[in-house]
Order: C-alpha cells, then structure tokens, then sequence
C-alpha cells in the first residue's frame, strides 16, 4: 500500500506500458487533431484512429446520425481516406503528440488487405499498436469477421504473424457468445481485447415511413448501451487472460469505474467526446480520487475486482 | 481558423418572439470575438444522456462580449432551452464552422448586388452576414444588398427592421399572403434575377428552398452561398456524421461547411 505520493495508474498491454488506462475510441475523435484546441492531448493513455481500409473510402449516404433514448445510432461507414493518403496527411500531427498511437484498420473485400495494411504501418516506430477491427456493423456484410469465432481465429492469427506491434481485436457485442469469439482471439495470438464495437440498430421516421438514417441500419452507441457492454467485458473476463480494454457508454468516472470492477484493463471513451471533450480528463482524474480514496495503489487491484456473495 | 472554445456560461436573455420563435443571448467574450457570419455553436442543454448530444445553432449577432442566437422550438432540446431563465447556465462549443466568404476577389461591379435569401429561422444568421456586409471593406461589401424574407406567414417574418436598419431594401414573401408578396421566397427570387443583376446570393432556410435557390442562381450562372443543416453529432469534423454530397465528394456540413456554393452541391 502506498502511503504518500499518487496510486499509479499506468497499465501493460504486452510490452507496451500506457501511463494510464483512458483511451479516445475509434472513430469518434477522428485523428486526434480535431480536439486539440479542447484538451491538453498529451494527457490521453493513448488515441486510436478512426478505422483506416487499403482504398479510400466515401462511407455511406446521409443521414448518418440520429439519437435515440440515451444513445446514437451512426452509419457513418468507415469514411477513410485510405491508408496511403492517412499517412501521408493524418499521421505526422499523431507522431508529435508523443502519447501511445494506435491504428484502427480493417479489410473491405478480403484479409488479404491486412497484409499490405501492415506493411505500411509497421515501419512507422511510433505507431505502438494495430487495432483490428473486425466489427464495424456499418460494412455491408451478412456476416462480420468476429461474428465467427473460426473465422476471428483465422484472420488475427494471420495478422499476428505480420506485425510485432502489439495486437489488439475489437469485438461485435452483436453475437450469440461473445467469450467463444474472445478465446478465439486470445488463441490466435491478440494482446488485448477491445470491446464493444456498437450493437446494430435501426430508427424510424413514422410520419414519413422511412428509415431515419440513409443506409436504413446503424450501430447504436452511447450510455444506452452501458449495461450490455459491462455484461460482455465481465463474461469475456472470467474467461481469459489478456487484457480488456472495456467501452460502450463511457460517460464519466462512475461509469469507468463499472468497466474496471468488471475485469477491464483500460477503457476508450467514444460517443462522449462528442457532448463533453473534456470527458477523457475528467475520467482520468476521478480515476487517481477514486484510487487515493479507496486506498487502491495500482490499477491491477481494481481490475476485476467485482465482489459476489458467496451463497 | 479560429480557435473552438467549450465554455459554461449563463444565459443573459431567453424570451419569445413569435409563437415558437424565441431569442437567446450569452455571454462569451472568446466567442464574440472570433465569430464570423454563418458560423454556428453546438449547445449543450442538459447534463443529463436526455437528450444526449448538442444542438447546433447559428450565430445571429454579436453585441459587445455577447452572443446571439435565434431558435425555433421544434422538439426536445429546444424545448429544454426555451424552458431556461436568465443566470442559467449553458454548455457552449464554438465558434464553428465556416461562415460566408465576403472575400471575393472577382470584379464586382457597381451594378452588382448581393441577394440574401432567408426562409423561416434560416434568417437567423443573414442577420450577422448583413451586419458583417456593412462594416466589410471588401468589394462584395460595398454593392447594394437586396434582402429577400419567406416565412409562412406574417407573425413569422423575423428580422425585417434589423436589414432596414442597416439601410438594406427588404422585400417579403408569405405562404398565405398576409404580408408582402404571396407565394413563395424563391419566386420573389427569380423576379429579382431578370430585373437586375446580382452578383452574389447568399441563403439560409430549410434544404428546399436552398435547392430552388441553387437552381436559380446556377440558370443565371449567379454564384450562390448556402447554409446547410445536417444532423450532427460532434461539431468539429470528427465524427464524419454530418456529410453532404459534393461534387469533390462528401464534406462535413460542421467544419467545411456549413456555407457551401450552390455549384459544389449534388442535391
Ligand atoms: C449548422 C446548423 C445551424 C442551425 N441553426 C439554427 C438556428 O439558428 N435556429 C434554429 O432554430 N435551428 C437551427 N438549426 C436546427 C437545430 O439544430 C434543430 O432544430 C435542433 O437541433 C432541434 O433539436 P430538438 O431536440 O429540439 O429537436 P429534435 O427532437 O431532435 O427534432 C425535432 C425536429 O427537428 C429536426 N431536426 C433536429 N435536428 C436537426 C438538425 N441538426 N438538422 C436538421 N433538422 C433537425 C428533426 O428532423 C425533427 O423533425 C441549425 C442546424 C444546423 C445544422
Ligand atoms: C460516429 C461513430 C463512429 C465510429 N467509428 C468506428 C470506427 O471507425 N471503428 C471502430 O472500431 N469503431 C467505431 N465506432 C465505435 C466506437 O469506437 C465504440 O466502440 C462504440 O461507439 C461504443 O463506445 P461509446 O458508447 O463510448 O461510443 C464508432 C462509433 C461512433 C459513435
Ligand atoms: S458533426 Fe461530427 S463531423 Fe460534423
């Protein structure tokens, strides 16, 4: 127990050490730069970049946002510039920054794109890890990758022999077992698990009779999600060893707490930054109080540190 | 561009103006000195997930280290705000966006005139481009400006003594006909067009409109400045929620936008 001085909040994720566990998610901070007239970026555990494909990509037609009960629905499809023109123009404001960067990408047609994805992406020294993600619900597919614990093996197993970065899979909460898909990622080689991606949802315009967003379906994210989202992180916890980083709601230090006490490692905060940037700060703060207060000296300690009566 | 605040301020005036219409004034003074016309700020009405994202709403004005807004009362979040008092506090981003370009280099001859087009609370920020107009030295400035209001009806026209005001004709359109010309805006338009020769049309009103208004000014090969809506979720471009088609493909409506040329948009 630490009696003077601040509980540490610095987490692992294989060999990369993040000073602490509060990452901006996928696609809702873009590449960083467009908060930083909001936030001291420095201060973030780590930023992951919106989902980066080999081809640009126009994403889908608008609308491509509603709300709905405590929650967004988006469509917005993967817009990209592709991977040739994000590092040419998005990464050299990323590299600067100095805090963990890491790269959300994914395949359009086939994991064949993964390979040259990586090749572009493994010289870049600052990029400390590759984000798979495998479970945007916005790709117009009758089946995700990690919708298929066979097919999620294959396709991380493939990458890990690819990259030395660190790994990381991002998994779709829209499944019948979420711990199948999970083993099946830590067996194939992931460092981290990321989870959840947003649950497929839909919207409808009564007066009118039509879909509220243009492609009709979205991925709901947002408080409303929350609870699903503790529930998956909770399961897949009691089920493996490698690090979770929890999200799904995030929307200030209480909530953070509930993915912690779950068995989360880290957490990202999405829908959030859009109604308060400053929220990733604030989590970060509340995080070292709740700690000094609780007596808790490092993050591994809350870490699945969910109490059950015994009965 | 210049630099996006998130500030907590109170609300220095809320009040009624017509039915659903209401005007709201803040105080920022980061944000009065930034704004630029057509530019806009993501309000935040409460600091519950009900609703949970901010509303955008233009700037209709800036008076000293104040901000003005106009807004229509149209669902949750403006209802939220309409029920706030003066010394209430609100959860401001901005300023946003790009506003009107008044840089245009191109000849602009005395013949010339700027028509602004405004439909319903799209008048809202031609109020501030018209303020901004008058005081510009830039040669778009210096043309008459011709201002053109289309509302449903007449308790609806907003603004008209705030255009004569700053010495500006003002010429009004109603659905009904209760006050001016009956029929719509965009008629009165397309009167203007063949009687003189504009230089420049600025609009803002809901997507129709902007769509006739984009037809008109492109028959007449009349550059046209539009100020769009979409529904949005971060304001500040990172969420790629808010596009428009485009001819250089789709553009955010917040950080392009949401002032766009006629001949850049695909309906
Ligand atoms: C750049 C920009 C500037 C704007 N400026 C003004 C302004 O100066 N004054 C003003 O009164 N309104 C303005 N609006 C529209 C305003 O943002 C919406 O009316 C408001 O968000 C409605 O919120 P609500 O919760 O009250 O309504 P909701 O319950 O969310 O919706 C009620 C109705 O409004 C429509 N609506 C809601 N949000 C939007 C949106 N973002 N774009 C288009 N339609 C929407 C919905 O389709 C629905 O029919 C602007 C919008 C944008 C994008
Ligand atoms: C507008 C928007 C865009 C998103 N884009 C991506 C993306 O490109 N890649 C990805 O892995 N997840 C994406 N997500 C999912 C988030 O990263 C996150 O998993 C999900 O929103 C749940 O967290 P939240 O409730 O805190 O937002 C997106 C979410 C939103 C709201
Ligand atoms: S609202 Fe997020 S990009 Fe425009």
């Amino acid at each position: 127990m630490v009696r003077s001085g601040k509980p540490d909040l610095g987490v692992r994720i294989n060999k990369l050490n993040l000073k602490n566990p509060v990452m901006a998610a996928s696609g809702t901070f873009g590449y960083a730069e467009e908060f930083k007239d909001l936030m001291d970026l420095k201060k973030l555990g780590a930023v992951v970049t919106k989902t980066i494909t080999l081809k640009p990509r126009p994403g889908n037609p608008p609308p491509r946002i509603c709300e709905t009960p405590s929650g967004m629905l988006n469509s917005v499809g993967l817009e990209n510039p592709g991977i040739d023109a994000f590092i040419s123009t998005k990464l050299a404001f990323l590299k600067k920054l100095g805090i963990p960067l890491i790269v959300s990408i994914a395949a359009e047609e086939s994991p064949v794109e993964f390979e040259i994805l990586i090749g572009k992406l493994e010289a870049v020294k600052e990029i400390a890890a590759i984000e798979l993600n495998i479970s945007c619900p916005n790709l117009r597919k009758d089946k995700l990758v990690s919708q298929d614990a066979g097919d999620t093996a294959a396709v991380v197993g493939a990458v890990r022999k690819l990259t030395s970065k660190i790994l990381i899979t991002k998994l779709s909460p829209n499944v019948t077992c979420i711990t199948d898909i999970a083993m099946a990622a830590e067996d194939a080689g992931s460092d981290a698990l990321a989870l959840i991606n947003t649950l497929s949802g839909m919207r409808i315009d009564v007066r009118k009779r039509i879909p509220m967003l243009g492609s009709r379906s979205g991925g709901l994210s947002g408080p409303a999600v929350r609870p699903v989202a503790v529930k998956m992180v909770w399961d897949v916890y009691n089920k493996i060893k490698i690090p979770i980083i929890g999200m799904g709601g995030i929307m200030d230090v209480e909530s953070a707490l509930e993915f912690f006490i779950a068995g989360a490692s880290a957490v990202s905060l999405g829908t959030v930054n859009f109604v308060n940037p400053g929220a990733c700060l604030e989590v970060i703060s509340g995080l070292e109080r709740y700690m000094i207060n609780n007596r808790i000296p490092d993050l591994s300690r809350l870490t699945g540190s969910l109490k059950l009566c015994q009965d | 561009m210049a630099r996006i605040t998130q500030l907590k301020t109170r609300i220095v005036c809320n009040r009624e103006l017509a039915e659903s219409y209401r005007y709201l004034e803040f105080e920022s003074s980061c944000i009065a000195k930034a704004a630029l016309p057509g530019q806009f700020v993501n309000i935040r009405v409460s600091g519950t997930s009900d609703p949970l994202l901010r509303r955008p709403l233009s700037i209709h004005g800036i008076k000293g280290r104040r901000v003005k807004v106009l807004y229509e009362v149209v669902g949750k979040a403006t209802g939220i705000l309409a029920s706030k008092k003066p010394g209430d506090s609100l959860d401001i981003l901005g300023p946003l966006g790009n506003g009107f370009n008044l840089d245009r280099a191109a000849p602009f001859s005395a013949k010339e005139s700027n028509i602004v087009v405004a439909g319903g609370m799209g008048v809202a920020p031609l109020v501030f481009l018209a303020e901004t107009l008058k005081k510009s030295k830039t040669q778009i400035a210096q043309a008459e400006t011709i201002v053109l209001i289309g509302a449903k009806t007449k308790k609806f026209i907003l603004c008209r003594k705030e255009f004569e005001a700053l010495g500006f004709s003002v010429r009004i359109a109603t659905d009904d006909g209760s006050l001016g010309f009956k029929g719509k805006v965009t008629d009165l338009l397309n009167s203007f067009c063949g009687k003189t020769r504009p230089g420049m049309i600025f609009s803002c009103g809901p997507r129709p409109m902007l769509q006739a208004v984009a037809l008109a000014a492109a028959e007449k090969n009349i550059p046209a400045q539009l100020s769009l809506e979409e529904y949005m979720a971060c304001g500040i471009g990172a969420c790629l929620g808010c596009v428009v088609s485009t001819r250089q493909g789709y553009k955010t409506v917040c950080k392009d936008g949401p002032v766009f040329f006629g001949e850049d948009l695909i309906w």
